[in-house]
């Protein structure tokens, strides 16, 4: 073990070939014989196929094959990977997911596929499926989850009139929660929507199926985040093909955000047509596609409910959501607002008694699933919202409200950890001096003089506060299991010492902007002591790598990190034995460090990479041991991992016109040890601009035909460099207790927490100019806000 | 149509589709897979590229409409085996994670260097307007550009050997 590495922000060993032009993306690939897939979709949310006809197509240039609904009505549909049961114990309904329509049967959102264009080209595919010919008969559609539970609402499958996917609850008896909110001297009531929003990962989907015929072996090159659950669920659900048939390669993937963990429908039709026509087949998304078959995230309506004594003390929490799922359940879609959303509600408070009412349901509208942050941003918005306004409602200081309401100080190691009403035990935590710190960076009492001065102005001033809690490092695989998880949620990790002394390190988890192939490394490189240059990381191909569970829920490093640290231990133990073979001496007579181990208290020491060519040639070798230096390990964490910390927004809105300008923001997390402090910095900073762009910016707008109308670049706005100004970060140490790096996840924070303080701010500042609005509508569009201060 | 485009600085004859975007052509003819493509409205920038040492969306004009210019991609960026100083600060300053947007992001930022030498905080950003970057929150593009300004001595080229094809006698010259 050495110190050279962790903690320092070495630069990024996977940079050179990305500033080059050299990354190697899915669609950058070119095999063979390859030719081009390109999908027919339907342009209504819900309508029935009553014919296809293809000849026309099917004889124009260059045209393969077209494969439609009724070529693979035999084959599974997509599978959903948790499973969520109503609160009377019915089993979660759960709609077959096909690959294509087939003739009879209904569309369901805009963009379900109906037929697949295989062509020479993508020009050619694209321009026969103009040849298409489709009589549609167009339903009616819903794409409101409130509206879905209407009596007369539009069926999204037959089989389940009232839309329900299922029903949950969780936290305290509600009688107990109603009992506590009947105490209270004063109740923050909040009716809200956690609206619609697209990940928009800036690479689309694009995949390659290959078939290999004289090894009767598929591989698919995909933009995935976890390339060997994709294998998996392929494999055993969809095309009943037997997993070591199956190689999976994720390459440099741009982005994912959630939204490239799913299994996608035309990943296994891909795959699937290869066979059938024996030559390598690309589909790559256009940007419109991506709109509309991506799965998107949040997409809740609340009412919350927090209830306060007369000193301002928490006293209970009731809330009532319904969430939209869309029209098919996604891989975790049923897991991202129960399990991953309800048991966040305690927040950083001490509330005594919680009850969340959550209704899951269909849509006419594309799959809802995890988005960065994956629930946690909904119940943080909600606890954070509620905060806020519970102050300007009680006349009380924000920040003042919280540290009376702050769970006291836990390590998890000489105290125990914080056992929520929510389930969860927090593993440690510290809330006060992230909230502190971050005050001390705002100015505070500074900025309340300002803002009073700018009330006289054009211009109002707003700060917006948001302290959370969130659940990473995903996850302990028996506790999810009882939770309804099909899958266990460890990571492998293979550490392969070279006989040179070199060292291959295979992991399972995905690099895809998160800069494994250098904090990994870092870490391997002091824990062996060794340079980074004699390390490599390899990820991504399932071939090569023994299995893995991929990259979501800030993981990568508490999970996947912790099963390389395991591996590393096992290659220090046997080399141990080596080096005591070879100094002749006694393994508990030896210390290793630097790179070597030494006798104690002499200068006699053996390098580690005399070590490993002992190992590989062992010729003077210990009786009995295997020779080889090579060592798998799997890491099941023993508990969640619990990031925390303050985001503060400053936000100036004109009068005149309602624009919000965000002038500061704040962030203070504390993500536990950090490895690479410039990578982490980013991490947040990314988090920031999504969570920022939820309030200000971002949202899907459905029409009541259930099209989405903004659907494009044009359309939807994305955050773009001059919304924001130069963030404000700091960060607060305090290690996770069970997890040999002390490590917790830095991926997520960013996007949970920033997006209340953003609309908290705004409040703020419309308050200050005399106007008591409880809410506005995400994104905080100047309109919306503008007609908020006409009150 | 018959083209002859130069790219990176080396003469490429091609017989084109004309519906043929320049992008494709990089990409899918040149195999230039560093241009990327990331939407269908020119709104992200993943495929900026410079033609005739403008920074231009490579999905927005036809490559018959490139005929007799030249190209330069990310790939024809940097001189010899040196980085150019925008890929350098973008590795020193942590301004990509992902990498797709980046080598349009590193086009436009030098054709704003070529520009503006010296711009201000406020003026990169707005130069940006046309690229999109989902990971980074744009923080740490902004100060790779700064780092990169404040590297060079001389103004940054953005493209130092402006070679054009003359459209009449389909001769290689060198710009003014």
């Amino acid at each position: 073990m050495s110190n050279r590495y962790i903690g320092q922000s070495v630069k990024r060993r996977e940079d050179k070939r990305f500033i080059t032009g050299k990354g190697r993306y899915t669609d950058d690939i070119v095999l063979p014989g390859m030719v081009h897939a390109y999908f027919v979709r339907s342009p209504y949310a819900h309508a029935r196929v009553t014919s296809i006809d293809t000849t026309e197509a099917k004889a124009a240039p260059g045209v393969v094959a077209i494969f439609t609904g009724d070529d693979v009505a035999a084959l599974n549909g997509v599978p959903c990977g948790w499973q969520v049961n109503f609160r009377n114990g019915e089993t979660m309904r759960e709609p077959k997911h096909p690959m294509l329509i087939a003739t009879g049967d209904t569309a369901k959102h805009v963009g379900d596929p109906v037929a697949v264009i295989i062509a020479e080209t993508k020009a050619l595919a694209t321009d026969a499926a103009e040849l298409v010919v489709i009589e549609w008969e167009e339903l009616s559609a819903v794409a409101n989850p409130a509206k879905a539970l209407a009596t007369d609402a539009p069926k999204v499958h037959d089989q389940y009139p009232d839309n329900r996917a299922f029903d949950w609850t969780f936290g305290n008896p509600i009688e107990e929660v109603d009992a506590a909110m009947a105490t209270a001297a004063h109740i923050t009531e909040l009716e809200f929507v956690n609206q619609r929003v697209v990940p928009n990962a800036m690479e689309p989907r694009s995949y390659i199926g290959q078939y290999d015929d004289v090894a009767d072996k598929y591989t698919l090159y995909t933009s995935t985040q976890n390339p060997h659950l994709i294998r998996l669920l392929m494999c055993a659900f969809v095309l009943g093909i037997p997993e070591h048939k199956v190689r999976v390669v994720g390459p440099d993937v741009g982005g994912g955000f959630g939204s490239k963990i799913y299994h996608y429908t035309e990943e296994a039709l891909v795959t699937w047509a290869a066979k059938e026509i024996n030559q390598p087949i690309k589909w790559t998304s256009d940007r419109s596609e991506a709109f509309l078959m991506d799965a998107h995230g949040r997409d809740h309506v609340t009412k919350a409910e927090m209830g306060f004594d007369a000193e301002g003390n928490i006293v209970g929490l009731r809330i009532k959501t319904v969430a939209n799922l869309g029209a098919y359940l996604s891989t975790f879609a049923p897991a991202v607002p129960t399990y991953l959303h309800g048991t966040l509600l305690q927040g950083l408070y001490t509330t005594p008694k919680i009850n969340i009412d959550m209704t899951c349901v269909f849509t006419h509208t594309v799959a809802v699933d995890a988005y960065r942050g994956a629930g946690r941003p909904e119940a943080t918005y909600l606890l954070e919202r509620l905060m806020d306004l519970a102050a300007l409602e009680m006349g009380k200081d924000p920040a003042q409200l919280r540290f009376q309401n702050f769970i006291p100080p836990f390590d998890g190691v000489t105290q125990p950890g914080y056992q929520t009403q929510v389930a969860l035990q927090y593993d440690s935590g510290n809330y006060a001096p992230v909230l502190e710190r971050g005050l001390e960076m705002l100015g505070y009492a500074d900025f309340r003089q300002a803002q009073a001065e700018a009330a006289q102005t054009g211009k109002l001033l707003g700060v917006g506060f948001s302290t959370y809690v969130e659940a990473c490092g995903i996850a302990p695989s028996a506790v999810v299991g009882s939770l309804g998880a099909r899958a266990g949620l460890y990571e492998s990790a293979q550490v392969r010492v070279q006989p040179t002394g070199k060292v291959s390190v295979f992991t399972g988890s995905h690099s895809h902007g998160q800069g494994h192939e250098t904090t990994f490394v870092q870490v391997v490189a002091d824990k062996l002591g060794i340079p980074m240059e004699d390390i490599e990381l390899i990820h991504g191909d399932s071939d090569t790598v023994a299995f893995g569970m991929g990259t979501y829920g800030s993981r990568s490093l508490a999970v996947g990190g912790s099963a390389i640290v395991k591996s590393i231990d096992k290659i220090l133990e046997k080399g141990a034995k080596i080096a005591a073979h070879r100094l002749e001496c006694a393994e508990s007579d030896l210390t290793y460090a630097d790179g070597k181990w030494t006798v104690n208290g002499t200068d006699k020491s053996i390098g580690f990479g005399d070590v490993a060519l002992t190992a590989y040639v062992p010729h003077i070798y210990p009786a009995g041991l295997e020779p080889g230096l090579d060592f798998s390990s799997f890491y099941d964490p023993a508990n969640f991992t619990y990031p925390f910390g303050c985001h503060i927004a400053v936000v100036e809105v004109d009068k005149e016109t309602g624009k919000t300008t965000l002038k500061r923001m704040i962030a203070v997390d504390d993500v536990g040890n950090i490895i690479n402090p410039m990578i982490v910095e980013g991490q947040i900073h990314g988090g920031l601009a999504q969570g920022i762009g939820q309030a200000l910016l971002e949202g899907t707008i459905y029409d009541e035909n259930g099209q989405l109308t903004n659907g494009s670049y044009m359309d939807y706005c994305m955050p773009r460099a001059d919304d924001f100004p130069m963030f404000e970060t700091d960060n607060q140490v305090t290690p996770c207790p069970h997890n040999p790096l002390g490590v917790k996840g830095a991926g997520e924070a960013g996007a949970i927490g920033s997006t209340p303080s953003v609309v908290n701010a705004v409040i703020d500042a419309l308050w200050h100019g005399g106007h008591q609005v409880k809410d506005i509508l995400m994104p905080l569009t100047p309109e919306r806000v503008w007609r908020a201060m006409q009150h | 149509m018959k083209t002859q485009i130069t790219v990176n600085g080396k003469p490429r004859a091609a017989d084109l589709e004309d519906r043929t975007l320049l992008v494709d052509y990089l990409r899918d003819s040149l195999h230039l897979t560093g241009t990327h493509v990331g939407c269908d409205t020119s709104s992200c920038g993943a495929c900026t590229v410079h033609l005739d040492g403008v920074a231009v969306k490579a999905c927005t004009i036809l490559a018959v409409q490139a005929d007799g210019c030249q190209v330069t991609t990310i790939e024809g960026l940097a001189k010899g085996d040196g980085m150019h100083p925008l890929q350098d600060g973008f590795k020193e300053c942590h301004g990509l994670q992902c990498g797709f947007c980046t080598p349009g992001m590193i086009m436009a930022a030098a054709d704003l260097l070529t520009r503006n030498p010296h711009p201000t905080e406020a003026e990169i950003r707005t130069a940006l307007e046309g690229n999109i970057c989902r990971c980074t929150g744009y923080h740490n593009i902004v100060k790779s550009i700064q780092w990169a300004a404040e590297q060079a001595s001389a103004p940054l080229l953005a493209d130092s050997h402006l070679w054009t094809n003359d459209t009449v006698t389909r001769e290689i010259v060198e710009t003014a």
